[in-house]
């Protein structure tokens, strides 16, 4: 475990993330807010609702295992305490616009010069090169420029984008990913350095066949509503299915993958006398999509989609299970909550949160290991909730806390 | 071959590796120096070997464009698992490797027996990477799973498409696909340094299932906290106004603007002419504005319908507000910005030609990633790994070979 390290956290929302995958190593991860806390604390919902800077959810989603200190960086003594503080730590994550650091000459050129060792990590709208160095940015704009958001929507409708921000979580992974093969280079060799990391490269980085489509056929893959865009030139690929109590994804695919679950679900089908003579003489095997036609197709996705209709979602899960059918029937919150391999592999655990008088579910984790642990600890921090800890550490005492409390520099 | 240097050289990584999950964990390493050997075979292709679009429309094994996109700075090995000298070759794999990483359905590592027990007794301080849909254990171990499915399965469609309407999948339909490989990756190099120190291997087992919640956690908490489902919204937000993609001049080009301070507001009333939208009691203060949002909405695309996207963008982004183009494939080919930030990496491939491959998606300062080799033909590495790697004998390769294992 990397419990001998430590990372000062800067971040707003662009960048919560990265520091929260390095804390769940067991990186101490300092947060470190302006006095009054930082404003992504403003984004709802809330613990019980009325807004509340010390119960937001986004903030609780993404800030757990960290500890959490208040520093105003734009007042001279605060840059002091920021630059002692820096010397103490391993890696510092930052998502301010490109340049403002160093303005306050407490960016990363200033820190390299003497400390080799320091990891940096980045994190910027779309990079600190031109022409989009000082764009102002929002999920939606990012995602929009990261070529992700044109795919998806109705064909004759507009774009539509997953309505809970995913730049800032690609990028926040990415950055922590960065730190890790800094972190191990500078394991063998002393050295640190910049990890750069733009929202928009991060969340353009998958864009699924996009780019060779483009490429090799010179056509633009549009979007296909429920439909599947780019698996095959001559038919429509059906992805979202009406079921009894909602919706199952599946995809009617060739190749080995589809092999197994088109038969495996034709011989379910046909234990509750549902599937047709058609289907039950397909060769799976063979079964190509790019050489099959619209007829052939539909012949498919009738009785599969009456088969899916009849059954709910549970239902549909738990017999893919056994038969060995991947079919993604979509859950709620609820669903996942209840899940029976989620709660099998004991996926959610309860964090306490004292000043709520409660405690929360959260995942407990989302790797596994023989020898480390990246289990959830711990709530995220209130503001300024380990000033007293992190200061006194370095040498300050009550009085000194007291004097910089006044200033408003904490 | 560029010799491979970086943070990871001398890493020797043994993957048998399925779609793209795995070729997206091998690449981080393999990217930094890592020598990755894939385990390949002609008798069952990874389906992206087998899935368009082709070069010149062209069905074939190396010639697959989505296989060859993720695939750069690997090498392949071919070899049929079933043959009954299979076990031997693998054995001698397993040697060689630091690290074992496989993302099977559970049930086909163990049928070869290399499961981690039986590997840690080859090579003790072995670090073995699982990385399935449903993790390696648990009741949904056996089921297969892709990204088409975990996306739903993980709910993420409950947060896409307009109210009162279909649920719809990410455009980019294995999306969950890009999620887990940082989790696992970020996790394989706290392994590696643990090892390092320590001495000692491990198992690591990830969900991508588990991985993809994290992409979703807010929302989760939110039910947690309120039992409500979240709804399906469109292209608004709670916290801004105008928010959304609004129609620009020419076929299905869109533009994403975002209004979230009034600061904003009022720049952005100016810059479209409409300076007395500003105090309009319909759409002075938040609020109003998202009470008002369709009529809002209306009026902005009135002003965007009229221009190109890009002017759009860069009207906007030049006095200071939110906007960018929805760009689609070509927009994000040529791009200047991702361009410059070598998100892709032109390689020559013996079969394609000249080919983009994916490049990187974050930039080190002193340890740049780096365009090695181009996507491997099926098999290509087979007999230099088993003569320079595993020691082999060309005789012995020879032999093999005649035998139909290498296939």
């Amino acid at each position: 475990m990397l419990n001998h390290l430590r990372a000062l956290d800067l971040t707003d929302d662009k960048g919560f993330l990265c520091g929260k995958i390095l804390a769940d190593m067991g990186v101490n991860v300092i947060k470190i807010e302006k006095p009054g806390g930082d404003t992504s604390r403003n984004i709802g919902g809330y613990w019980g609702c009325a807004a509340d800077p010390e119960k937001s959810l986004y903030w609780f989603a993404y800030n757990s295992n960290k500890k959490g200190i208040t520093l105003d960086i734009e007042k001279p003594k605060g840059r002091e305490l920021f630059k002692k503080l820096v010397d103490t730590a391993d890696f510092v994550i930052e998502s301010f616009a490109p340049g403002y650091l160093d303005k306050l000459g407490i960016g990363y050129s200033t820190f390299s010069k003497n400390n080799k060792k320091l990891i940096w990590a980045s994190i910027t709208p779309f990079g600190t090169e031109e022409p989009y160095r000082d764009y102002k940015d929002s999920d939606i704009v990012v995602m929009g420029m990261s070529g992700t958001l044109y795919q998806t929507g109705e064909t004759d409708g507009p774009p539509v984008h997953i309505s809970m921000p995913q730049a800032c979580l690609h990028a926040g992974a990415d950055a922590a990913l960065g730190c890790m093969v800094a972190y191990y280079h500078r394991e063998n060799t002393g050295e640190g350095q910049l990890v750069d990391v733009s929202m928009q490269q991060s969340a353009a980085w998958f864009q699924a066949n996009a780019m060779p489509t483009y490429e090799l056929n010179g056509s633009i893959l549009k979007r296909a509503g429920s439909f599947r865009a780019g698996m095959s030139t001559q038919v429509a690929q059906r992805q979202v299915w009406p079921c009894k109590d909602g919706y199952v994804f599946f995809n009617v695919i060739g190749g080995r993958t589809g092999a197994k679950t088109l038969s495996s679900l034709v011989a379910w089908m046909d234990e509750e006398k549902m599937a047709t003579d058609f289907l039950l003489n397909m060769e799976w095997d063979t079964f190509d999509m790019f050489t099959v036609n619209q007829e052939v197709m539909d012949k498919i996705s009738g009785p599969v989609g009456e088969f899916f209709r009849k059954h709910t979602r549970k239902e549909l899960l738990k017999g893919a299970v056994p038969r060995g059918v991947s079919i993604g029937p979509l859950s709620s919150m609820q669903d996942l909550l209840e899940d029976e391999c989620l709660n099998a592999r004991d996926y959610w655990t309860k964090i306490n949160h004292p000043e709520l008088g409660t405690s929360i579910t959260y995942p407990r984790t989302y790797v596994r290991s023989t020898e480390m642990d990246f289990s959830t600890r711990f709530r995220a921090p209130l503001i300024g909730e380990h000033n007293g800890e992190v200061y006194r550490e370095m040498g300050l005492s009550g009085e000194d806390l007291q004097a910089l409390k006044n200033e408003g520099i904490i | 071959m560029k010799k491979r240097e970086g943070v990871f050289s001398g890493l020797k990584i043994l993957s048998f590796s399925w779609a793209v999950v795995g070729p997206l964990t091998m690449k981080f390493f393999a990217d930094h120096g890592a020598t990755v050997i894939r385990i390949e075979t002609s008798h069952r292709p990874c389906t992206m070997r087998s899935s368009a679009p082709y070069k010149d429309n062209q069905p074939g094994l190396n010639r697959g464009g989505y296989f060859t996109y993720y695939n750069g700075n690997i090498l392949s090995f071919a070899i049929n698992m079933n043959h009954p000298k299979a076990a031997g070759v693998t054995r001698k794999l397993v040697e060689w490797c630091d690290v074992f990483m496989e993302n099977y359905t559970p049930g086909v590592i163990e049928k070869w027996g290399l499961d981690y027990k039986s590997l840690k007794k080859i090579k003790s301080d072995i670090i073995m990477l699982r990385q399935s849909g449903y993790g390696s254990w648990g009741p949904y171990k056996n089921l297969p799973a892709f990204g088409m499915v975990l996306v739903p399965i993980a709910g993420l469609p409950n947060l896409i498409g307009w109210p009162g309407k279909e649920p719809l999948p990410v455009g980019v339909s294995a999306y969950t696909d890009c999620i887990s490989p940082r989790f696992a990756s970020a996790a394989l190099i706290a392994a590696l340094d643990h090892r390092n120190k320590t001495g000692k291997g491990q198992l690591i087992d990830v969900s991508q299932f588990e991985a993809a919640i994290s992409f979703i956690l807010p929302g989760l908490l939110e039910y947690v906290a309120t039992g409500e489902e979240p709804e399906r919204i469109g292209n608004s937000s709670p916290y801004a106004a105008p928010h959304g993609v609004y129609p620009c001049r020419g076929d299905d080009r869109w533009c994403a603007i975002a209004v979230t301070t009034e600061e904003e507001w009022q720049i952005f009333c100016r810059e479209i002419g409409r300076p007395e939208l500003i105090k309009d009691p319909r759409f002075n203060s938040l609020a109003n504005r998202k009470k008002n949002e369709e009529e809002l909405n209306r009026l902005v695309s009135e002003w965007t319908i009229k221009q190109t996207p890009e002017d759009v963008m860069t009207r906007l982004q030049k006095v200071g507000a939110a906007a960018g183009v929805v760009q689609n494939a070509a927009d994000t080919y040529k791009d200047p910005q991702l361009r410059q930030r070598n998100i892709y990496w032109p390689m020559q491939h013996a079969e394609m030609g000249e080919f983009t491959h994916l490049g990187e998606s974050f930039m080190l300062s002193k340890t740049p990633a780096q365009a090695y080799s181009p996507s491997p033909l099926l098999g290509e590495h087979t007999e230099q790994v088993c003569t320079e790697m595993l020691g082999m004998s060309d005789e012995e390769f020879v032999s093999l070979m005649q035998e139909g294992l290498f296939e």
